[in-house]
């Protein structure tokens, strides 16, 4: 069978599964719709979660990532992770027995204000809007090299296996959905890193290959690691950062953001009981781990294999001939994702750090002009079995688990928008009369045009795809993160404070992104170069949605602190949010 | 209805303890060793590099897992010491 039909057949395979699931779980009213009629069990939620939170960034890119950046990136690790403790101790647990649909309906009845249900609503739409882009873009890229179909193609399939679970089955289907993606994603993620663990160091579990020994040299995996990089010009992998208030704010705005984000909080309206939601933290945040856990050792394990397979006798021997280049070289070369350019014509493969000044005398007494191999980082994870010379079977599972990761989240996130328009925009603000079968209906065609407009956004990805994603989780740590928090904790916050928290975590996070990324990333409209020795204390545009949020909390406060406050019944509601009590029966609204 | 108000009260208090405590560890793990005090912890080598750097990949991770599952734990047992569970 050819590597082209393995891949239909698993790709298919699990298609055939999410409609299936989706046939069975066909979501019958506005309760099944929006939060799966809340009777999910915890363990089944986590894994739901997992998948939801763990996008086409996480799958394909994370690992590519920790390789290029050793310690310096394992901002993502600990950040995509540590949010899960904020989730846990101070929102999930008080939103569930809040016990209604959506983020901005506990914005909205909290601060008792439909100004502040729309300023949710709309920080909602630009988080999840900007999010689904790169998962609809990671679904093509998956499409395109797996399935020898175009791009464009491939994002239209996708659109169409979402449309039927998601408008179908609502927050019930995609929950199942996610459960069975969940399971492909995860088993495609550890069995080639277990392989490649296994060949370099002989242990099976790659969390404990990382930290042991190189089978070959006998030396620690990553002091090997650090020395064949070092002999290239690079940084050690392991080496420390300078910037290390930068580093702490990325991380931060990361993990404040995860917290912050709509899709995820939702997932944990969907569980019976307040207990339930401290549970399913725990379990979503162990079924992430199984992949963040396994992530930086792909990285460093794949970043050796790389080093090793251009320089079979090391650094000072002759590195390897271009037409002996192995099998995967050539594969991805055609996806042009790895680049080739014999600049001192000896037909071998030069890879180095040309950057590094220090280094230069060593490239040239090695007769070496410049750095000829260039790698796109996101190929590391799709390129491991082939890498790792894995039976066909093992690619194919990639495949199907990179579009699985890439479609999960992209359902969550269309939920999250939908339930926003149909719930908070037209049943809450506009028409409070709909009647439960026109607000599915509603519910079902704003899901249809959100999942229209991800397509057309996917199709023509606007240039800035990238720096959308820092602005997701900029926006999000900035602005409702803060007022969730403080609605549960401060029983003081008023509305005014709520809004005016917003609107300033919103501003100056958009203003600091605009002035270094371009003023709404037009190119070239950017203030400010958009170099380190520019940024505001060496915080990086990515790294504001800290600062914003601490900007949020310090309005919110002082706007609260002299004016009204809030009247007795959201004092007496905020009493209600903080004990488990009761939580069964206020769904019932 | 006193005593219920001040029973809740008691009860989110403890809650807010055991939060704070949390939260501190969270810091400490991630912040702390991974970070900030890394060049502190240099000293001390785990499989071929520094104690930092495992906090950073792995350390971090494991302690934010223990972490929930011990504020569920920890709270479930609350909730019923004060009456307060569904």
């Amino acid at each position: 069978m050819s590597q082209f039909a393995i891949n239909m057949l698993f790709v298919g395979a699990s298609f055939a599964l999410y409609i299936g699931i989706a046939i069975w779980a066909r979501a019958g009213s506005t309760k099944e719709f929006y939060i799966a009629g809340g009777g999910v069990h915890p363990i089944t939620n986590g894994m739901a979660t997992a998948a939801d939170w763990m996008s086409a960034a996480s799958f394909i890119s994370m690992a590519g990532l920790i390789a290029a950046g050793g310690y310096a990136n394992s901002t993502y690790l600990m950040g995509w992770t540590g949010g899960y403790v904020l989730l846990a101790m101070l929102l999930a647990p008080y939103l569930r027995k809040f016990g209604k649909f959506t983020v901005p309906d506990f914005i909205g009845d909290r601060f008792y204000s439909r100004g502040a249900r729309l300023t949710a609503v709309i920080c909602l739409v630009i988080i999840s809007v900007t999010y689904v882009i790169g998962q609809m873009a990671g679904a093509g890229v998956a499409f395109s090299r797996f399935l020898e179909v175009s791009n464009s193609t491939g994002i239209w399939i996708a659109a169409a296996v979402v449309f039927a679970y998601a408008v179908f089955g609502g927050m019930k289907g995609i929950t199942y959905t996610q459960v069975a993606q969940y399971v492909v994603l995860i088993i495609a993620y550890t069995i080639p890193a277990i392989f490649i663990s296994l060949q370099l160091t002989g242990n099976p579990i790659p969390p404990l290959g990382l930290f042991g020994d190189h089978a070959e040299s006998g030396l620690p995996l990553l002091q090997k690691l650090d020395e064949v990089v070092r002999e290239l010009g690079f940084a050690a992998y392991t080496a420390d950062v300078d910037n290390k208030l930068n580093m702490v704010l990325f991380t931060l705005s990361l993990m404040i953001g995860t917290a912050g984000l709509p899709h995820v909080i939702i997932r944990f309206f969907t569980v019976p009981k307040v207990a339930d939601a401290r549970w399913s933290a725990g379990w979503t945040l162990i079924f992430i781990a199984l992949l963040y856990l396994t992530a930086p050792a792909v990285a460093s394990m794949a970043r050796l294999n790389l080093v090793t397979t251009i320089y079979p006798q090391g650094a000072e021997a002759p590195a390897l001939a271009y037409e002996e280049r192995p099998e995967w070289v050539k594969t991805w070369e055609t996806t042009g994702l790895i680049k080739w350019e014999d600049k001192n014509s000896d037909g071998r493969i030069q890879m180095y750090n040309d950057a590094a000044p220090a280094f230069t005398e060593t490239a040239q007494a090695r007769g070496w002009n410049g750095n000829e191999l260039t790698v796109n980082n996101d190929i590391l994870v799709l390129a491991n079995p082939e890498i790792a010379n894995l039976p066909g079977w093992v690619v194919g599972l990639i495949a199907a688990g990179a579009i699985a990761a890439a479609l999960s989240t992209a359902a969550g996130l269309l939920l999250a928008i939908s339930s926003a328009i149909s719930h908070d925009l037209i049943k809450t603000l506009i028409n409070p009369k709909i009647s439960e079968k026109n607000e599915m209906r509603a519910a079902r065609i704003s899901m249809a045009a959100a999942i229209l407009l991800a397509t057309y956004l996917g199709l023509n990805p606007p240039g800035f795809a990238a720096q959308v994603v820092a602005l997701a989780f900029g926006i999000a740590a900035a602005t409702l993160f803060p007022v969730l928090m403080m609605g549960i904790f401060s029983k003081r916050m008023n509305d005014k404070g709520a809004i005016c928290g917003m609107v300033a975590g919103l501003v100056v996070t958009l203003l600091y992104i605009f002035t270094y990324l371009g003023w709404f990333f037009i190119p070239g409209t950017n203030s400010l170069p958009n170099t380190p020795d520019q940024w505001f204390m060496g915080i990086s545009p990515a790294s504001f949605g800290s600062v914003g949020a601490l900007i949020n909390f310090a309005v919110a406060y002082g706007v609260s602190s002299v004016t009204a406050a809030p009247p007795q019944e959201i004092q007496d509601l905020v009493e209600s949010v903080r004990t488990p009590k009761g939580a069964g029966g206020a769904l019932n609204h | 209805m006193t005593s219920d108000k001040a029973n809740a009260a008691a009860y989110w208090k403890a809650n807010v303890r055991l939060i704070t405590w949390s939260l501190i560890i969270w810091a400490l793990v991630s912040y702390g060793c991974a970070m900030l005090l890394r060049p502190m912890l240099a000293g001390i080598s785990v499989g071929g590099t520094d104690l930092g750097f495992w906090f950073a990949q792995q350390g971090s991770i494991i302690t934010f897992i223990g972490l929930i599952f011990h504020y569920a734990w920890k709270m479930n047992k609350l909730d019923k010491e004060f009456g307060v569970e569904e």
